[in-house]
Parts: structure tokens; C-alpha cells; sequence
């Protein structure tokens, strides 16, 4: 009934992978979705990372982002809406061998997800949490996000959103124990891929917020930064995530931060000084919670009989 | 010392009654120790030979008023010559630590006349004015119902060995206990040493509770006028006594599940600390996760990545759960789920015993969700069905819900030495390398089963989702792949309850009444159906460890007789004048009866958030026969 074999776990031969490794159903997002952005730049990163397509889950949630690990050619799983964080865990709780990716969108980790969010920092488990934010519910037709701005019309707010947005980045870095958030745009595959490598190569949970337009609901909204870049606010530094070529020349406005730096990192957040993107803070060094859950995974099947007669040889009458 | 004790055993001026069973309580407020106390007598009761069933009363509060009449915090021990599977009718004995405590006792008809009552005198010469006058009105009152009333001077003599009575009463009255019970003090001061010893605590609390049992001993040999004793034969079979909880714990452990996810819920927890307390001496992990939906998910994560996974809760934990555990009937994720019920719905009786949540675990979700469903009904079998469980959840890719209550979560009775097998704690059946070209649903057409690939192996990757899927794991929304899907899960079920065997008859096979059971109630419906039997009523009953699959040959069983009916500790109607037998509501596991077998099944149900006592069951039995007594 039962198997006896695990070396299943062992690493594979020596082979490479090309991108198509990592390449599964056609993407069904609509066309012009900052999604596909963000698709292109993890198969690069799978491939540049050289991460074994059966050792990478992808797991996520429900929305339009959660659709993210179908068109992964990786072990996938599309799981429920804002439930994505808690079964991610889950599967890093005991397989410490997996590249763990959760994408999750502004409804499903800021809303329905909200208190796994919370949790999911303070545990650190390590994995890399995308949250694809186009400030809107775009798969259910165009309802106010969490993050939608006040005053944007939507379905369930037709004359505009009452209250303002929650701001992610104030909340994950409000967080004990977090350790490591930063913030990204879809439409600088550069910086993209740069925050997204960054964030994979971080021991413990990285947060990533990518800035991203639903070309049907929220087409505009980042207009002002994606037509004058001295809107945004670039945190550079040599810990930090830098850009070398064009691509950096782009970003003008420009500021020294350093990631170690937790209180500019929350001023930052706050977007006074433009919308930031880049990297707010970094702690290698925060407790992981998965450093514990893994204690005793090696046990030996005679070591656990033995552990377990000796228990109910307490019992014994 | 204690040679001076052994040699007043037989101290002629106290003549000894012998007794076949008893009812023993020990009541006091929250914190007085009476749960330790009980457990400690029950035990060396357990490892006499005894056949035993001790029962927890618990206030619903940490630490509830003192002397308040809901506080009742104690113990329930009920010991005999021959093996005990419930927890009896009324009190032989009850030990209360002060009087008002004792009221709700009464109002759950623990006690009758003739129930020896030990209060403690130390109430009726108390400073204060009103606490004397409530004992002298409760003295009288208990008086004129009947109770045979001890005042003993249990505080008074406690002081003379401790300053703090409530750090000492209970130790002392166990001593007590063991002498009015004619039995030896050795086994109690070796379970004394056991306990402590287990609660890391040094050889000077021994060395205190040591001379506590000696002195409430020696009391009792000096005083009690009317010793008893229950012949014990010590058993040649290897058993542990533990409570369901544990058995449950202990049963996670020895079915090779490592990871236990939870969150805090009466009257599940206690598994859960149980586990803390020991799961990593055999490599587990115990996850406390932010809610009770994330515990499920953690678990459902764990176990997509080949880990075995248990969740343990109850109601109201269930009532979050039910999404995702929709979701791994979908997607044919292996998961066991601990439901330790209590009384519902919403928050209801938090520490009491319902069987309320069967058809929630059976029909709680959306859509279609076949899910395997089983119920233990000893504390040996909270230990062995872990076992089972895990191995259904595994061959048949499904979670499995096993429902226990509270009335077998803090039940504790002693159970044969389970045998070990190495086998059971493998990790999952082992599929490597992964045949290229098997999808990830490739369902045998005949019973739905499919090999599960599992992240890591090379070959095996796929998109697990909640939606509708086809064999590849795509998502599928056409109707015929919707219908084809559904119908491999429910596959499943007919292809495992095609391996059940039919439920066994307690009684014969042909006359005018079967009982049907489910879960804890199964000792107290036998001792009915026994006593009703000796009486000459034709009743028998059977009792169902597996709803979901359905038990196979129920048809027939009900064939030989003439009426049927379960008995369930969840809520029924009974007739009055605007419910009529179509529109009545029935109790949950005759809805389910009804509908598999056509029978007109009815049933007889309560939500006394108690156990049922078999003297009332009985009393159902009789007035169903039409011959009340």
C-alpha cells in the first residue's frame, strides 16, 4: 500500500533548460495585461536560476493573477480566492527543496486574503509572493479594490470609491518580522526582472508589488509615471536594486536608499516623494519560520516507532 | 509507614460490601484539582484490571465564580469488574468540594436517591454568615430528595498536612476514595509519581501529595463505616488507558502523519497539545495557523507536496474549513480531518457533547463533494481509525473526515496495546520516476482512482485548480467533462464501500426494534438494548463506523425487523399538533438511513450536551415498544 522510496527528491541530472521548459497553456490574460509582463520575466528568471521545473510550484489564489501557474510549465497550484498564502505555506512547511512563487492580486491578498497576508509576513517562510496590483477586481467585471484610488468609478462604486486606498507597502513593512519588500512596474521588464530576481535570491518571504494596468478597467491609472518617469521615485542603492544602461537612464529622479534602513523605507512607502519603486528593505537576517516546521524531517521510520511506543508506554496499564 | 497501612486494610471494625460496579464523582470549583484527582483514580482503577470510563465535567469558564452552581468543574469514574463502555446513569458516590457545585449535577440528573453524598463540613462553621445558611438550606434541601449525606471534616484534615487546601484536597480525597474502595495505596503512590514525575515536577510535590494520599487512606480505614470493594482481576492482556484526544494524537503519530495544523477550538485542542507536547520525539510538526481556514490550507499545502497532513477541530472550524475542504475534493488532495464535536450551531455548547455536525461533513459543500466519512466510537478507535484514515486519504486521493465528539474527546478508557507497524508511517505511496505520458488524472474508469504526482517528480508536473478540470488538470468548462469528472469522484466512494463489510447485529438478527448508532453513543445503545433484551423486549442494534461510503447491507439487516430507529445526540422533532411525519424534522442519521435504504426509519434523538445514559435510552426503547414501565 505504502512506498518505501523517496529519491524522488534527489536532484536530477545534469541537463539544462531552455525557456520553453517553463512554458505551459497559451496565456488567456486580454491582450495589453500588464500579466504578461510578469509571466515573461519568471520564465526568464526560471531559466537564468536554472530551477528545475518539477522542484518550482507556483501557487496562487483566484483573479485574473491567479491565473498565473497554468501558463507555467512548473507544478502548479491555483488554489481558492485569498487562500493562496496559507497553502503556499503549507507546501514550503515541509519541502524545503522547492522554489515556492504565489501570485496574488489586490482583491485576493488585500482583501479576502488580508489576515493570511498579515501572518504570511510575520512567518517568513521563504518564497517569493508577487501581488499583481491593478487596483481593481478585474476577473469579477470591475468592482473597488482595497487599493482602487478614492473617486475611482467602478461597478459596486458607479459615482466613485469612498475612502482612500490601503497602501501595501505601509502595511507589509508595518509588519514584524517582514523581511523584504519592494516595489515594481510592469512596464520596465528591466526593473521587472531585476526586482523579481532580487526578491528569489532573498532567504525568507520577499514581498513584491508590481504596479500593473487592467487594460479594460484601469488602463490610465499609472499614466503619469509611464509618460514622465520623474514621477517615480527611484531607490537605488549598491544593496539595493539598480539598473545599469538605458534602462536606468530612464528613471531622473533618483534617491540613495538603503535597504537596511527600515524607518526612510516607511517614508518612502508613503509615496511623498513620488511613487517609489525599487527596493525598501532587506533583512537577511529575520527569524523563518520554516527553519523550525523542517525540524525532524530526516527522523528515521524505527526512531519515530520507537518515539511512539516509548509515548504510549506511558499510557500503558 | 505503609506496612502500618497494608496491615489496617482488613481492620475488622469496618465491614466491607462487595460490589460488582460504581459511579464516582469528584466535584469541586474550577482549580481545586478534582480532573487531576479523578484521572489518578481512574487510572490505578485502569491498572487494577478495572474496566473503567471516566467523563470530565467542565464549567464553561477558565475559572468561573467560586461555589456557583454552573461552576462545576470534577470528574466522572465509573469502574467495574467487567469491561465499562459508557458513562452509566447515576452516582453511587459523589465527593463535593463544596455544596452549590452540586446543583448542576442535579439538573443533569447525575444524582438519585440513595447517592452517597460526601460535602465537605468545613461550609457549616464558616466565618461568613451567608456561606453557613446556603449549606444549611442546600443540606436540607439534598436531605429531602433523598441523598445519603456524609459531612466529612475533608478541610480539617487536609490542613493538618498542607496550608492551602485547594493545593492538597483533591490528593487527599483520592486517598480516601482508594480506602473506601478497600483497595491497595501502593499502585496510588506509584500513579502519583507517574504524574508528577510526567508534569516535571520535583520530589518535593511528590514527597506532599505522597503523605496526602497516606493520610486521606488512613482516614478513611479509622472512619468509614461502610467500606466497599469491586472485585478487580488484573487483565493478561497489554492495554494503555488514555482519553480520545490523546488517542487521537497518539493515533496521528502511529498512522505517519507529520505535520498537524490547527487552530485553538474546544473541544478539539487538546489533541492538538498532545501532539505539541510529543510530535517531535518522532519527527512531527504541530503548525498553529492565524485562523481556522489557513490550518486547513497549511495542511491541504503540506499534503500537495506529498506530506501527510491532519487538521483537527470542531463545529464551528468545520463551518470555515468547509471551502477548502471543497477544494480537495476537487482536486483529489489526501487530507485527514479531525471533527471533535461539540453542541451547535454557532458557538453553542463549547464544551459539550452533540453529534451534530454529520450531515455538514457530509453535505456542508457546493456542488457534489464525495468525501469519505467515518466515526469512531471507542477511545480505541479514535487511536486506529488515524490509521485507517490516512491510508483512505491516500489510495482514494480524497479528504476523510472522522468525526469524534466530546464525550470520547475527554472519555478515558483503557484500550488493548496497539501493535506498531512500520508500514504505516511511510511516506506516500511512492509513484517515482513518473511514467511519461500518465496524466495527472488518469482515472481508472471503473473505480476513479489515479496515481497523484507529487512536486519533485520529474515528468509529473501539472496545474493543480479548483475548477472544473479535465485529466490533464486543464480547465474545462464543457459539460461533458463536468459530468465525467464528477462522476470519478464519486466513483471513489462505491469503489472503497465496495470493500466495507456490513455492520455487525448486537442482538439477533430478526425482531420488533433495531437501534442504530453512530459514533460515542455505542456503549450506552448496547447496554440499553442489553438491559431491554433481559427484560424480554425483541430490540438489537447495530452501530455505523462509516457514513460516507455508506456501510454495505443495511437493507437487509433492517429487513429482520419490524421498525428501526437511530439514536443520535443531535436535534429531532417530536410530534406536536402542526408537525406531521413529512414535514418533521429528524435527527441526522436517520435522514440519511432514510434515504439509502426506502425504510421508514425514525428516530430518537436529544441535546442534553451530555452523553446519553443508557438508563434513558432504555426508557426510548421501552416507550418506542409501546411497553413503558
Amino acid at each position: 500500500m505504502y512506498g518505501v522510496k523517496t529519491d524522488w527528491f534527489d536532484a536530477p541530472p545534469g541537463c539544462h533548460y531552455e525557456l520553453e521548459d517553463y512554458e505551459g497553456a497559451t496565456a488567456r490574460w486580454c491582450p495589453g495585461c500588464g500579466d504578461h509582463a510578469v509571466l515573461t520575466a519568471i520564465q526568464r528568471l526560471c531559466r537564468d536560476e536554472q530551477l528545475p521545473p518539477e522542484k518550482t510550484v507556483m501557487v496562487s489564489g483566484i483573479g485574473c493573477s491567479s491565473r498565473f501557474p497554468h501558463y507555467m510549465k512548473t507544478f502548479g497550484f491555483h488554489g481558492l480566492h485569498g487562500r493562496a498564502l496559507p497553502l503556499a505555506e503549507g507546501i514550503v512547511s515541509r519541502r524545503p527543496d522547492l522554489h515556492v512563487f504565489v501570485s496574488t492580486g489586490d482583491g485576493d491578498c488585500c482583501s479576502i486574503g488580508a489576515g493570511h497576508w498579515i501572518h504570511s509576513i510575520r512567518y517568513n517562510m521563504n518564497m517569493t509572493v508577487m501581488l499583481f496590483d491593478n487596483n481593481v477586481y478585474g476577473l469579477t467585471k470591475n468592482q473597488t479594490s482595497p487599493t482602487s484610488t478614492r473617486g475611482q468609478a467602478t461597478n459596486t462604486h458607479p459615482r466613485g470609491a469612498w475612502l482612500d486606498p490601503i497602501n501595501p507597502i505601509q502595511t507589509t513593512l508595518g509588519v514584524t518580522n517582514c523581511s523584504f519588500v519592494a516595489q515594481t512596474i510592469d512596464w520596465n521588464p528591466a526593473h521587472l526582472m531585476a526586482t523579481l530576481q532580487a526578491a528569489h535570491r532573498h532567504k525568507g518571504m520577499s514581498f513584491v508589488r508590481i504596479l500593473q494596468r487592467c487594460p479594460h478597467y484601469t488602463d490610465g491609472i499609472f499614466d503619469f509615471a509611464r509618460n514622465d518617469p520623474s514621477n517615480l521615485l527611484f531607490m537605488a542603492h549598491a544593496d539595493g536594486i539598480d539598473l545599469e544602461g538605458p534602462a536606468g537612464k530612464l528613471f531622473t529622479n533618483r534617491v540613495e536608499h538603503d535597504p537596511a534602513d527600515i524607518h526612510k523605507a516607511r517614508e518612502y512607502a508613503s509615496g511623498e516623494h513620488g511613487l517609489p519603486i525599487g527596493l525598501f528593505y532587506r533583512n537577511p537576517n529575520a527569524q523563518r519560520y520554516d527553519e523550525f516546521c523542517t525540524e525532524g524531517l530526516a527522523t528515521p521510520r524505527a526512531d519515530k516507532v520507537a518515539a511512539l511506543r516509548s509515548v504510549l508506554d506511558s499510557y500503558r496499564i | 509507614m505503609e506496612q502500618a497501612i497494608h496491615s489496617q486494610k482488613t481492620n475488622p471494625s469496618a465491614p466491607v460490601k462487595q460490589v460488582r460496579q460504581q459511579i464516582v464523582e469528584v466535584v469541586s470549583d474550577s482549580g481545586e484539582g478534582a480532573q487531576t484527582a479523578g484521572q489518578l483514580f481512574g487510572s490505578v482503577c485502569a491498572k487494577s484490571g478495572a474496566g473503567v470510563w471516566t467523563v470530565e465535567i467542565i464549567p464553561a469558564e477558565i475559572e468561573p465564580p467560586a461555589r456557583s452552581r454552573a461552576g462545576a468543574s470534577g470528574i466522572r469514574i465509573r469502574f467495574g469488574t467487567e469491561e465499562i463502555t459508557n458513562m452509566g446513569d447515576t452516582a453511587d458516590l459523589v465527593v463535593a468540594f463544596n455544596e452549590q457545585v452540586l446543583y448542576s449535577r442535579i439538573d443533569q440528573g447525575a444524582l438519585r436517591e440513595g447517592t452517597i453524598l460526601v460535602l465537605d463540613r468545613v461550609w457549616a462553621s464558616h466565618a461568613d454568615e451567608q456561606i453557613r445558611s446556603a449549606y444549611a438550606a442546600a443540606v436540607e434541601d439534598f436531605r429531602s430528595r433523598g441523598y445519603d449525606i456524609r459531612e466529612l471534616p475533608l478541610e480539617e484534615e487536609v490542613l493538618k498536612h498542607v496550608d492551602n487546601p485547594r493545593r492538597g484536597k483533591n490528593t487527599w480525597v483520592v486517598g480516601m476514595m482508594a480506602a473506601w474502595y478497600s483497595m491497595d495505596i501502593q499502585p496510588f503512590l506509584d500513579e502519583v509519581q507517574l504524574l508528577f514525575e510526567r508534569k516535571r515536577k520535583g520530589p518535593k510535590v511528590v514527597e506532599s501529595n505522597h503523605r496526602l494520599l497516606r493520610a486521606g487512606y488512613q482516614w478513611g480505614l479509622d472512619n468509614l463505616p461502610d467500606r466497599m470493594s469491586v472485585p478487580l482481576v488484573p487483565s493478561e492482556q497489554a492495554k494503555v488507558v488514555m482519553n480520545g484526544n490523546t488517542a487521537v494524537a497518539l493515533g496521528c503519530m502511529a498512522a505517519g502523519i507529520e505535520l498537524c495544523s490547527m487552530y485553538p477550538i474546544t473541544p478539539a485542542t487538546s489533541a492538538s497539545h498532545y501532539l505539541a507536547s510529543v510530535f517531535d520525539k518522532a519527527g512531527g510538526f504541530v503548525h498553529q495557523a492565524e485562523d481556522e481556514i489557513a490550518a486547513v490550507g497549511f495542511a491541504i499545502g503540506a499534503s500537495y507536496a506529498g506530506k501527510t497532513a491532519v487538521t483537527i477541530t470542531s463545529g464551528p472550524g468545520m463551518a470555515l474549513k468547509t471551502e477548502l475542504i471543497g477544494l480537495a475534493v476537487m482536486a483529489e488532495i489526501p487530507l485527514v480531518i479531525v471533527d471533535v464535536q461539540r453542541g451547535g450551531p454557532s458557538t453553542g455548547l463549547p464544551t459539550k457533547v452533540e453529534q451534530g455536525d454529520l450531515l455538514h461533513a457530509l453535505w456542508g459543500h457546493p456542488g457534489d463533494a464525495p468525501k469519505v466519512v467515518m466515526a469512531p466510537s471507542t477511545i480505541g478507535e479514535c487511536f486506529h481509525f488515524m490509521v485507517t484514515a490516512r491510508k483512505l486519504a491516500e489510495t482514494f486521493r480524497t479528504p476523510v473526515i472522522v468525526l469524534t465528539d466530546a464525550n470520547l474527546a475527554t472519555g478515558q478508557a483503557p484500550f488493548p496495546y496497539p501493535e506498531l507497524s512500520e508500514d504505516w508511517l511511510s511516506p506516500p505511496v511512492d509513484q517515482s520516476p513518473w511514467v511519461v505520458g500518465t496524466r495527472p488524472y488518469e482515472w481508472d474508469a471503473e473505480t476513479g482512482l489515479s496515481p497523484r504526482p507529487i512536486p519533485g517528480q520529474r515528468g509529473g508536473e501539472y496545474v493543480l485548480t479548483g475548477l472544473a478540470h479535465d485529466q490533464e488538470s486543464h480547465i474545462a468548462y464543457e459539460s461533458a467533462i463536468n459530468q465525467h469528472s464528477s462522476e470519478m469522484r464519486s466513483r471513489k466512494m462505491a469503489a472503497l464501500r465496495s470493500t466495507l463489510r456490513p455492520p455487525e447485529v448486537f442482538g439477533d438478527a430478526e425482531g420488533d426494534l433495531l437501534v442504530v448508532g453512530w459514533g460515542s453513543t455505542r456503549g450506552a445503545i448496547e447496554e440499553a438494548v442489553e438491559t431491554c433484551r433481559a427484560e424480554g423486549l425483541a430490540v438489537s442494534s447495530t452501530h455505523l463506523r462509516f457514513i460516507a461510503p455508506m456501510e454495505p447491507g443495511l437493507t437487509e439487516i433492517f429487513a429482520g425487523f419490524e421498525n428501526v430507529m437511530t439514536v443520535e445526540i443531535n436535534y429531532s422533532d417530536e410530534g406536536n399538533s402542526f408537525i406531521d411525519e413529512e414535514g418533521r424534522r429528524r435527527s441526522q442519521l436517520a435522514v440519511v438511513l432514510r434515504s439509502a435504504t426506502l425504510k421508514d426509519v425514525d428516530s430518537w434523538s436529544r441535546v442534553p450536551g451530555a452523553p446519553l445514559p443508557p438508563m434513558i435510552i432504555a426508557e426510548a426503547i421501552r416507550a418506542r415498544l409501546g411497553e413503558v414501565k
